[in-house]
């Protein structure tokens, strides 16, 4: 039919029309939908021999949290994970794609992957879209050069650090780095300080401990922030509502 | 509080020339907008062994432009069967740097030893020209030293008296310069090899109303607290 033909460009190339349609919407007034951003604080510590990454778990659109216990410590590699704050969508895509090619690596080299591989995969694609893929992580991992924690910025600079703290709430993250970091683990103290004084960071804390050969991926490692009130009678909607159930997929 | 501005180096960088070789200083601070994001990181970064850059500018930028040109200067040395001159290195910067300058926002101060030139130092500025000099400075804390370097540059200095220089030229910008402090690295590369040193910020001089170090009240957890009121 004619019309199917209108829907599709005839030569299989890009068509730009709802970009024209969503630039007419927004001279009309119509709001585009905001970004799931994760506000977030996200932290990382190198200890005798291994490093500790720790998130907070909290997923804001706006205003309004949309996840109250999203992850934000991505999986890289066997001995390497990375937390990422910014838009959550970037962060998530770009730990899967480098996830990926590390793989893919691993399967050519037939070793374990290093993390400065991971940090210039990272580094190279945050820098070739200059600064638009809105990616702040931090990376960490143990290989067989010894334990490196990274963080990268979304323009593509990279820090080694000791310490790191990054994410809205990462100012109040590294209060307590810089006055207690010598005395031993406190990452969890670091979450809570950014959970605590910071809006976009908020609910659980995750951390995930990663030594030579091993690692510890602790979710909710500490619930400080409990549903204090649950009404026994539930949610009432009205009659014609259609009932949802929201399918979780987990490894 | 923008941290998703890019990162800037505020910086001061300094590579100087003596008699036997060059030293290259910079300070340590890395800033986002006000909030200083690495107060300890490593602007003098390797080329190859015995050619080192001083990068200021965009952080992002120069770390991709030191990327490439130490991957240039190593497929460089492969071929050319021996190790590269300052001048190659340097050049290798400038052409990244003029022909995208339109891209990037970079100043560097390229500086080693090789055996046919002794020690050099070439500075590249925003936009790409590169220029030999006897010693350059380059950042935002260097405005404060274009002074300092007319009256106390000469010729013929010994390795300590050149270090020495740039030590205080870079605690005298940071003392001036917000967006320069943390601690003072140099880096010394002349015909036996490269020497790294590193000057904490509390083992710099003072400079004129700059006060001592106090009491930190970081210090109060060994103490047991103050003793409460009784009623």
């Amino acid at each position: 039919m004619s019309k199917a033909e209108v829907d599709f460009p005839p030569k299989g190339e890009f068509g730009f029309d709802l970009c024209k349609r969503n630039e007419m919407l927004i001279k009309k007034g119509v709001q585009p939908p905001s970004y799931r951003k994760t506000g977030t604080t996200i932290v990382g510590l190198i200890f005798q021999d291994g490093i500790i990454l720790g998130a907070d778990t909290r997923e804001t659109a706006g205003p309004i949290v949309c996840d109250k216990n999203c992850e934000k410590i991505h999986y890289m590699a066997p001995n390497i994970y990375c937390c990422g704050a910014g838009t959550a969508a970037d962060t998530e895509a770009v730990t899967d794609m480098v996830s990926s090619q590390l793989q893919l690596h691993r399967y050519h080299t037939g070793r374990e992957s290093r993390v400065i591989t991971a940090l210039t995969l990272l580094k190279s694609h945050l820098f070739n879209y200059q600064g638009y893929v809105q990616a702040a992580l931090v990376l960490g991992g143990v290989d067989v050069t010894g334990p490196h924690l990274h963080t990268i910025y979304p323009h593509g600079s990279t820090d080694t650090l000791l310490f790191a703290t990054m994410g809205s709430g990462s100012l109040a993250a590294m209060t307590i780095f810089e006055s207690k970091y010598r005395e031993g683990l406190t990452v969890t103290e670091a979450i809570c300080s950014g959970i605590f004084n910071d809006l976009g960071s908020g609910s659980n804390v995750d951390v995930c401990v990663i030594t030579k050969g091993h690692k510890d991926y602790l979710r909710n490692h500490l619930l400080p922030n409990p549903r204090s009130y649950i009404s026994p009678k539930g949610f009432l909607f009205p009659k014609k509502t259609v009932s949802w159930t929201l399918n979780y997929l987990q490894n | 509080m923008d941290t998703d501005a890019p990162h800037s180096m505020g910086t001061t960088i300094i590579g100087v020339t003596y008699n036997g070789g060059v030293v290259l200083g910079a300070d340590s601070r890395t800033s986002t907008g006000v909030y200083v994001a690495n107060r300890a990181s490593d602007k003098i970064t390797q080329l190859t062994d015995n050619v080192y850059v001083c990068r200021s500018g965009s952080a992002a930028d120069s770390q991709i432009v030191s990327d490439y040109v130490r991957y240039f200067l190593h497929q460089h040395t492969i071929q050319l069967g021996q190790p590269a001159t300052v001048k190659v290195a340097a050049n290798l910067v400038r052409l990244l740097a003029y022909n995208n300058k339109n891209l990037l926002q970079t100043g560097l101060i390229v500086g080693g030893w090789d055996k046919y030139e002794g020690g050099k130092i070439y500075g590249i500025p925003l936009g790409g020209t590169i220029i030999e000099q006897p010693f350059a400075i380059g950042g935002s804390g260097s405005s404060y030293l274009y002074g300092f370097f007319d009256q106390a540059w000469k010729e013929g200095m010994t390795k300590d008296e050149a270090e020495q220089l740039v030590v205080k030229a870079v605690s005298l910008a940071i003392a001036r310069d917000g967006a320069s402090g943390g601690v003072v690295r140099t880096v010394i590369i002349n015909s036996e090899g490269v020497t790294r040193n590193f000057y904490p910020g509390d083992k710099l001089p003072l400079w004129h109303e700059e006060l001592e170090p106090q009491f930190s009240l970081l210090d109060i957890p060994s103490s047991p607290g103050p003793e409460p009121m009784n009623i």
